[in-house]
């Protein structure tokens, strides 16, 4: 008997099918993951187990015994929680009450009572062994603080199956670390845990059994042992990724970008770094090390404060964007969704808003012949999946739109491209798309700075690899040579 | 204590503060029981009102109607009453009006919640209707004499004081319904899961809804009951002034969401308290009636609220930046 069995599960939307004959079946204390690409289906499957979702066709068992229809009242009944990617938690309210509020809610309770809801936030926060101030407001806190909260929260009505959405997107290596021995924990104690992912290593990592979709059809269902790197990648992208590293083929002599003693106060000091034409460096460290900052430094958002910056052996001053695009340097953000597109608009004049004075005419009107030329070039060289140009950005999957981002930046012709976590949120099928094109350019000639938490995709895409610290470069290797070991080192022979 | 400073009632306070004792040092009018009696009695309808945009704000939203739901309801019940020359319990009037509140209260949530729409369209939308729909179909002129019942509500007086030169001065009865409704939503908040699910909603709703509170329920909640409260306050200002008329209330909504924002409420929903709201009334109030004793015009009260409202937000936002930023130092 197992604690919850689908067999045969099919669910459709306005037509188009989301799930077709699944099955998956978690067994008491086990720790199970639901891998597949984006669009898999695995979102749906989370949905028609929480009873969010009732199947078209189908059939359910919890505890052995049929259930008919479930409701999301009976899925938290039976102890079935879900924690959201967002975490679903309210910023506005205090620690506590994110906590309790749940099961007040499912009491029916009409009324507050806060001393007791203090006391029910402080045990399921010893139940995952750490301590937050109560009283404070979850807004004040860190990401991995509010997962906790999350997963305390999951804990109070007597959860019996954890289903996480991707719990990892937003974490950095070392909080990764302390949720995995979270969830051995839970574990240990008899949680069985779901464990949703699209991340290759944290799947290995963690899980004992593994359930692959793919376009809405099961796979594969085996225990950890019997699946590798090559046959999971298979398993959900339908092909055959190659792994390879990047090598550059001729050294050029003159630098693309080089700095010397380059810093900012409060964010990095004494960075002397140099990328040349073909050369793709990737720049890691923990959140917080300064290395976002000294991308933007580059890019012009922030001035530096002191050192030097030299492209292509002569110093420049890059005190602003339009000094840095001057320069031909471009530079894909962190948070694309904020920082790199105009959700509502057209993915046409997202590509096209970086290059408009090239596309106008003399008086100043936007050439549109041009436009469209230019923008189905890139969409075919960039193998984007659009069914219009003109349709908003926001329509787009996520690897899409990070294409969008790189075609926008790319029409400028950069010579040098700083890339900030490029893959963050794209799956694994986009992501060696996205590599492939970064390669690509690097082979003609560009300079290619990539920032990126992504163990794998440092490591077979950089031809160098540099590490930060609390500001600082602390270390420098070649992408074949870097290691989960390597990185732990760094991080704590130099603190 | 370092928490209370950390607060944005405790600056408001302060400035609030500050103010008396400028304008007391300079006018010996100021600090007279006649005055603070002035100040209380102005805020008795706007102190319900900004209660109800509070509230909205709180939950994410935005209402400029409730103006306009005041004084159809007032207009709407005083003209009954005073057609069947109504002599009877001045409950019932107050009923009247707060039912007839709540009905065009629930028109709002109809669209906001069932419809889905941005409430300040809504609202901007629903404000314009009702007004609109009050001087073509209702009446356009004002009615002075009053049914006897409110008449005599309105002549009632607490607290009585007769000062040095011989005036007695007190407060209206309606003073208690305004503190009881100020009571009731700060319970309200505080103490209901209808509350805590209002700044659950405008913290963020798809989330509300995920752990088990309905949007929809909420929302008709708040609407309704602030269309019941503003129709109470629409009866309370006609007794007030003694007379009914279908449009003196239009136009306050701004100053009384200025005032709301000034006590520390975020526009974006999520954060507010009754204590900040009240402080934020009580300075747009002070500006309002007293600035005038410094010899200071009463065109420029709107400026120096303007100004307040820029600054007061102004450092706030510089608060939260430095923050942010004396948390994000790296280099060690």
């Amino acid at each position: 008997m197992s604690l919850i069995q689908l067999s045969g599960i099919s669910k459709s939307f306005a037509g188009v099918q989301a799930l077709k004959d699944v099955s998956i079946e978690l067994d008491y204390g086990e720790i199970h993951c639901l891998a597949g690409e984006n669009g898999c289906g695995k979102s749906t499957l989370i949905k028609v187990m929480s009873g969010v979702h009732a199947p078209d066709h189908g059939e359910m068992r919890i505890h052995g015994q049929k259930r008919k229809l479930l409701t999301p009242i009976d899925a938290i009944n039976e102890g079935i929680q879900v924690i959201y990617q967002d975490f679903s938690i309210f910023p506005n309210l205090t620690v506590a009450e994110n906590i309790a509020l749940n099961t007040e809610l499912a009491q029916n309770r009409k009324l507050v009572n806060w001393r007791k809801m203090k006391q029910m936030a402080k045990q399921a926060l010893e139940k995952v062994n750490i301590q937050l101030d109560l009283d404070a407001k979850v807004e004040t806190l860190s990401v991995a603080d509010k997962q906790l909260i999350a997963i305390s929260r999951a804990l109070m009505h007597k959860a019996k199956l954890i289903i996480m959405d991707e719990p990892t997107t937003a974490l950095t290596q070392k909080e990764v670390s302390s949720l995995f021995s979270i969830i051995n924990g839970l574990k240990r104690e008899g949680m069985t845990i779901l464990f949703v992912s699209h991340k290759l290593e944290e799947v290995f990592e963690i899980s004992e059994r593994i359930t692959i979709l793919r376009n809405g059809k099961n796979v594969v269902s085996e225990r950890v042992q019997q699946l590798d790197r090559d046959k999971l990648v298979f398993y959900m992208t339908g092909r055959k990724i190659e792994e390879s590293y990047y090598e550059i083929k001729k050294d050029a002599s003159i630098p693309i970008l080089q700095t010397e003693d380059l810093g900012l106060q409060g964010c990095f000091e004494h960075i002397s770094l140099q990328v040349k034409a073909g050369e793709i460096v990737g720049l890691t460290g923990l959140l917080g090390s300064g290395r976002t900052e000294l991308a933007e430094s580059l890019f012009g958002l922030r001035s530096a404060t002191s050192g030097k910056i030299f492209i292509e052996g002569k110093e420049q001053q890059i005190h602003s964007v339009q000094d840095a695009i001057a320069q031909r340097i471009a530079y894909v953000p962190e948070d694309r969704l904020t920082e790199g597109l105009f959700l509502e608009q057209s993915i046409e004049r997202n590509m096209v808003i970086s290059v408009v004075d090239q596309l106008s005419s003399r008086l100043n009107m936007l050439n549109q012949t041009k436009v469209k030329s230019t923008v189905q070039d890139w969409i075919k060289s960039l193998g984007i999946v659009a069914h219009s140009p003109a349709l908003p950005v926001k329509t787009l999957s996520g690897g899409n739109q990070q294409r969008v981002v790189l075609a926008k930046w790319l029409a400028t012709r950069p010579r040098l491209l700083i890339l900030n976590g490029p893959t963050v949120g794209v799956d694994i099928g986009s992501k060696e798309d996205i590599h492939q094109v970064i390669r690509a350019l690097a082979q003609e000639g560009m300079g290619v700075l990539m920032i990126s938490d992504d163990f794998p995709e440092l490591k077979h895409n950089c031809n160098r690899i540099l590490v930060m610290k609390n500001g600082r470069l602390v270390g420098e290797m070649a992408g074949k040579e870097w290691s989960q070991e390597e990185w732990t080192r760094l991080q704590e022979t130099t603190s | 204590m370092k928490k209370v400073m950390q607060t944005s009632e405790f600056y408001v306070a302060i400035v609030v503060l500050a103010l008396f004792l400028v304008i007391g040092s300079q006018s010996s009018a100021f600090f007279t029981i006649t005055n603070l009696f002035d100040l209380i009695r102005s805020g008795i309808v706007p102190g319900i009102f900004v209660m109800c945009a509070m509230l909205v704000i709180i939950s994410g939203g935005i209402d400029v109607s409730f103006p306009a739901i005041a004084t159809f309801s007032m207009f709407c019940s005083t003209k009954i009453l005073h057609s069947m020359h109504y002599d009877g319990p001045v409950l019932v009037a107050f009923l009247l009006s707060g039912l007839i509140g709540l009905c065009l209260g629930l028109i709002n949530a109809v669209f906001i919640s069932l419809f889905r729409l941005p409430t300040l369209i809504v609202t901007l939308g629903t404000s314009s209707m009702f007004s609109g729909f009050l001087l073509t179909f209702v009446g356009s002129s004002q009615i002075s004499d009053l049914p006897k019942p409110l008449l005599t509500f309105s002549k009632e007086q607490i607290f009585k004081f007769t000062n040095d030169s011989g005036i007695t001065v007190g407060l209206p009865v309606a003073v208690l319904v305004s503190l009881g409704v100020i009571v009731l939503v700060a319970l309200l908040l505080r103490y209901t899961m209808m509350g805590r699910g209002i700044y659950a909603l405008g913290g963020d709703a798809v989330s509300a809804q995920r752990i088990g509170f309905s949007p929809i329920r909420i929302q008709f909640f708040i609407y309704g009951f602030v269309g019941l409260m503003a129709g109470v306050a629409g009866m309370i200002h006609t007794t007030m002034m003694r007379n009914s008329n279908p449009v003196d209330l239009l136009g306050t909504e701004l100053l009384i969401i200025a005032a709301v924002v000034l006590g520390g409420t975020r526009i974006t929903g999520g954060h507010g308290t009754v204590l900040g709201s009240l402080l934020g009334l009580l300075l747009v109030i002070t500006i309002q009636n007293s600035l005038i004793l410094l010899g200071i015009p009463s065109y420029w009260q709107r400026f120096v609220i303007g100004a307040l409202i820029l600054i007061g937000t102004g450092v706030a936002a510089y608060q939260v930046k430095r923050s942010i930023m004396k948390r994000k130092s790296i280099v060690s």
